[in-house]
């Protein structure tokens, strides 16, 4: 592994060749989770293409995405981007009618130095409706890292709540877009420790943003939201809850731990509770212990798998992952160095802005037993004989909290069920 | 800036893309941020594609935005021809790299000193080109390099009559199968296939391309470049005519026995080859004179799609057929004047344009019985209960079957045919359903929605109307409207009724 560079004990970088989705791609589940918001892409065909393409059906059911494509002459400063984008603006706003518009800026707009924030701001104030603006461009993310992005802007529009006064008790603030249904099921678990949730980042309507005041306390659900962690830290003064994320039964049950602990609650029945959701998985672990699992890594969840992983006692080649946020996410690092100690493992190798082609040796070397990979590779290597599991699902999938362990198992032991039936008939 | 929920034509890099991937040793280097390699998806997605992806990326990011990309791309491009040992490395601009405006083609200068591969660089803009006209741009600039490089001494013909097949490419409507049937037609006909490009062929073999005697273009959107230069350069004739519907098979035979006689194979006559096809060989000939066909006669649709596809099955339609053709459509601008020309004597209304809102709200306002377009066609069918048959890209994964599909030759006509017919008698068998109430026929509901204009229903009106389909109710209700308004009359009976009918139906 010469090309590697050590950064920390198995935490290494290598090159960033590596194939992930542009992060404007949240655009598609963001849209569905703020539902009275609009989503428009300033950028250019290329940018169309992909989410067009990424979205596939979904573009048939009018979403309330579109682009503002640019043509040359916006490049070329001809037109004026101020009356460009009101044009399309008011357009959106007489056929939409939505109460936020957000502005996702590109690749384009970050080049030829586009002032999206003042533009926003003179055009809020035309059309008299908020535009919330944020880059998820692929010069600075991946994938995932355009919701942060997004929720990072969102956040300076929350509204602040006014009784500073000190006897208000700090509040408890979850951020991360989750269906509501799942963001449900994870209030009503810490409900069960006493704790009650004041509010979710996003909220399914733009109008109901929660009002955090300075001394609350956040905590993400996904492994990928650092900026928007920062930003309530700095901005908000919030106290972050660093804690490994509620994905698997293992990782739930330190979740909340982590959050009663932080707030000064009790715990009751966590460790049980853990217990019988495992006691349900058994067959799905059965299939999985012993084997081996390569993640190259796209959508920044790769951690939080191992280490679930880990704990139905897998062995993990390689942890590939686009970005590692050391502080951001310290409780999950510290929660699969736990694991891996008590069942007396390695840490597994941490690969920071991977090489897809070295990876590939390194997958011909190890030859493991499960590839978690984007679309690009599952296929070429599914014809060389080697199991994958399309990484993108798990983006889409319902997998937090302990209700969804199963489906989370079932998705990661799909591929071997499906070899394991082709072997047999 | 244009607002914009869907596009018909990719951008240029794609086109680009297609070409080089579809040759054997091409690696192609995309000069692009981080996310813009989706294209290795497509291909491995739609067509599910075993071989590990033969692009990857020189990633632009923030470091080569304040830096420059020089070192990075040179130290890529050596990377690459070590690894892999391509013929050609083909580094292709995107819209990103486009508005860098680094000297890209020194940079390839100062590597290809160090490699044993080719290095290019595609000569598109993403501003200017479209996904079409870069495919068919870079495989003109990659033919005109080799060609170059390769032939120095004099070409000679093959000895027996061959053909250049330009037009085989990745991710193309139902290409591959298309490619299998044009061999099957040239074999019969005893010519031989000198070369069928790019796709599986290797930049080697590109040196013998002149010796074939005709080049044959399938799809009009890409390949005529190379051939017009083959052309120019080599005195290669060629035929660009789709060989898709027994009468353009026929055309375009004759068009090849044509180029062959004018090389010297005078006595040359393919006649009762044709005609042997069409009659016995063929189902959809004869099935487009059978009794069931009778019924589509005056049906009427419109067509939507690449030109290549559009031209051709509207003719089918059209003349084969006897189906009215309310308009005829193309997303391809830059072809636009050859369309109009050809299609101008089987339809009156004949328009291009990229915008999909614009050809929904034509579907709309034609309703035709049933439609043959993209896959964005088929959803606006879908939402107006109108059939689709889906006949060009852009396209889904269903559209790249496993089954034998093709659109060209004798197989591909009884095939189009099967299509056709199935489209309109999906349509008719929803009508027959309502007809006989199979759906929920929900006559009480007519009352409500009858009378909500200026015009007044009488009971009896009303009652009559019921009787007819639902989903024919709404367009007929504004028909009658619209014939009793111009009577003056602001109340409808069964008589303005059934006279309204009369005028209607002629
Ligand atoms: S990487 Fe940049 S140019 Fe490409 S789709 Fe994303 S934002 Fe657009």
């Amino acid at each position: 592994m010469k090309t590697l560079v050590q950064n920390k004990t198995n935490s290494y970088c290598e090159t960033g060749n590596y194939h992930t989705f542009c992060p404007i791609s949240c655009v598609s589940w963001l849209y569905q989770k703020i539902e009275d918001s609009f989503f428009l892409v300033i950028g250019t065909k290329t940018c169309g293409y992909f989410l067009q393409n990424a979205l596939s059906v979904m573009i048939f059911s009018e979403p309330r995405y579109a682009m503002a494509q640019l043509e040359e002459g916006d490049i070329s400063a001809q037109y004026n981007e101020y009356s460009e984008l009101l044009k399309v603006c008011l357009k959106i706003k007489k056929d939409r009618l939505p109460k936020v518009i957000f502005w996702i800026g590109t690749c384009t707009t970050e080049i030829i130095k586009m002032d999206l924030e003042s533009t926003a701001k003179k055009i809020e104030a035309e059309i008299e409706v908020p535009i919330v603006v944020a880059n998820a461009n692929g010069l600075d993310y991946s994938f995932t890292q355009g919701e942060d992005t997004v929720l990072a802007a969102l956040i300076k529009k929350a509204p602040l709540r006014k009784n500073k006064s000190l006897n208000t008790t700090p509040q408890l603030f979850l951020f991360g877009s989750l269906p509501n249904f799942i963001s449900t099921q994870l209030s009503l678990e810490l409900s069960k420790q006493g704790i009650k949730v004041a509010g979710w980042l996003p909220s399914s309507k733009f109008t109901q943003l929660p009002s955090i005041a300075p001394g609350d306390f956040v905590c993400g659900v996904h492994p990928y939201l650092s900026r928007a962690a920062y930003t309530l830290i700095r901005q908000r003064e919030c106290r972050l809850i660093i804690a490994p994320f509620p994905i698997g039964p293992d990782g739930t049950r330190a979740w909340i731990e982590k959050i009663c602990v932080t707030l000064g609650y009790s715990i009751s029945g966590l460790k049980e509770r853990e217990k019988q959701i495992w006691n349900k998985l058994v067959s799905y672990t059965n299939k999985l212990e012993g084997k081996t699992v390569f993640f190259t890594g796209d959508n920044l969840l790769e951690l939080s798998l191992a280490r679930l992983l880990t704990s139905c006692k897998m062995k993990v080649c390689e942890i590939g992952i686009p970005y590692l946020d050391k502080r951001y996410q310290a409780g999950e690092l510290e929660l699969i160095e736990k694991i891996c100690k008590e069942q007396g493992i390695r840490m597994p190798k941490i690969v920071e802005k991977p090489d897809n082609y070295n990876q590939l040796d390194r997958i011909r070397e190890f030859q493991p037993e499960l590839v978690i990979t984007g679309m690009a590779l599952a296929n070429p290597l599914e014809a060389r004989g080697i199991n994958t599991k399309w990484s993108v699902e798990f983006t889409f999938a319902q997998i937090h909290g302990f209700g969804n362990s199963e489906n989370l198992l079932k998705l990661i032991t799909r591929p071997l069920s499906r070899t394991q039936h082709l072997v047999n008939t | 800036m244009k607002l914009a929920y869907w596009m018909y034509a990719g951008p240029a890099h794609i086109g680009t893309l297609r070409i080089a991937s579809s040759f054997q040793n091409v690696l192609a280097i995309m000069h692009a941020p981080l996310g813009d390699d989706y294209f290795n998806v497509m291909r491995s997605m739609l067509e599910r594609q075993k071989n590990l992806p033969k692009v990857t990326t020189n990633i632009i990011d923030r470091h080569v935005l304040t830096q420059g990309s020089a070192n990075k791309i040179i130290r890529n491009i050596i990377r690459k021809d070590k690894e892999e040992s391509p013929k050609l490395i083909l580094i292709t601009p995107t819209c990103t790299s486009s508005i860098l405006q680094e000297d890209l083609d020194n940079f390839i200068k100062k590597s290809s000193l160090e490699t044993n591969a080719d290095v290019l660089l595609a000569d598109i803009n993403h501003y200017r080109n479209n996904e079409y006209q870069a495919a068919d741009i870079t495989l003109k600039q990659i033919i005109h390099f080799y060609i170059k490089k390769y032939t120095n001494s004099k070409i000679s013909l093959t000895k027996e009559p061959s053909v250049n097949i330009i037009g085989a490419y990745s991710l193309a409507f139902h290409n591959q199968h298309d490619i299998l049937e044009l061999i099957k037609v040239l074999t019969e006909l005893n010519i031989k296939i000198n070369l069928i490009l790019p796709k599986g062929a290797s930049i080697e073999e590109l040196e013998k391309l002149p010796k074939a005697w005709v080049n044959i273009v399938p799809y009009r959107e890409t390949g005529i470049l190379a051939a017009k230069w083959l052309k120019e350069n080599f005195n290669i004739p060629y035929i660009s005519t789709t060989p898709l519907g027994h009468e353009n098979l026929a055309i375009w035979i004759k068009e090849l026995e044509y180029c062959l006689k004018s090389k010297g194979r005078v006595n040359l006559n393919f006649n009762n080859f044709i005609e042997n096809k069409t009659t016995f060989n063929s189902q959809s000939f004869w099935f487009s004179r059978s009794i069931d066909c009778q019924n589509l006669i005056g049906k009427s649709a419109v067509v939507f799609g690449d030109s290549t596809h559009v031209a051709a099955i509207t003719k089918i339609l059209k003349k084969d057929l006897g189906i009215n053709i309310l308009w005829a459509g193309t997303y391809c601008i830059s072809d636009q004047n050859w369309f109009k020309h050809t299609l101008k004597e089987y339809t009156n209304n004949i328009f291009v344009s990229e915008n999909y809102s614009v050809v929904e709200k034509l579907i709309k306002i034609a309703s035709p019985d049933a439609i043959f377009g993209t896959q964005m066609e088929r959803h606006v069918g879908k939402k107006l209960g109108i059939p689709c048959g889906v006949i060009s890209a852009p396209i889904h994964i269903q559209n790249y079957p496993i089954g034998y599909r093709p659109f060209f030759g004798y197989e591909g006509a009884n095939q189009l045919i099967d299509m056709i017919y199935n489209t309109f008698s999906l349509g008719m068998e929803t009508i027959l359903l309502e007809v006989f109430g199979g759906h929920d026929r929900q006559v009480t509901e007519t009352a409500s929605f009858l009378n909500k204009g200026d015009i007044y229903w009488t009971k009896e009106a009303e009652n009559i109307f019921a009787q007819i389909p639902k989903i024919f109710q709404k367009k007929i209700k504004h028909k009658i409207d619209t014939y009793a308004a111009s009577l003056n009359k602001t109340i409808v009976t069964p008589e303005i009724l059934y006279k309204a009918k009369a005028s209607l139906t002629k």
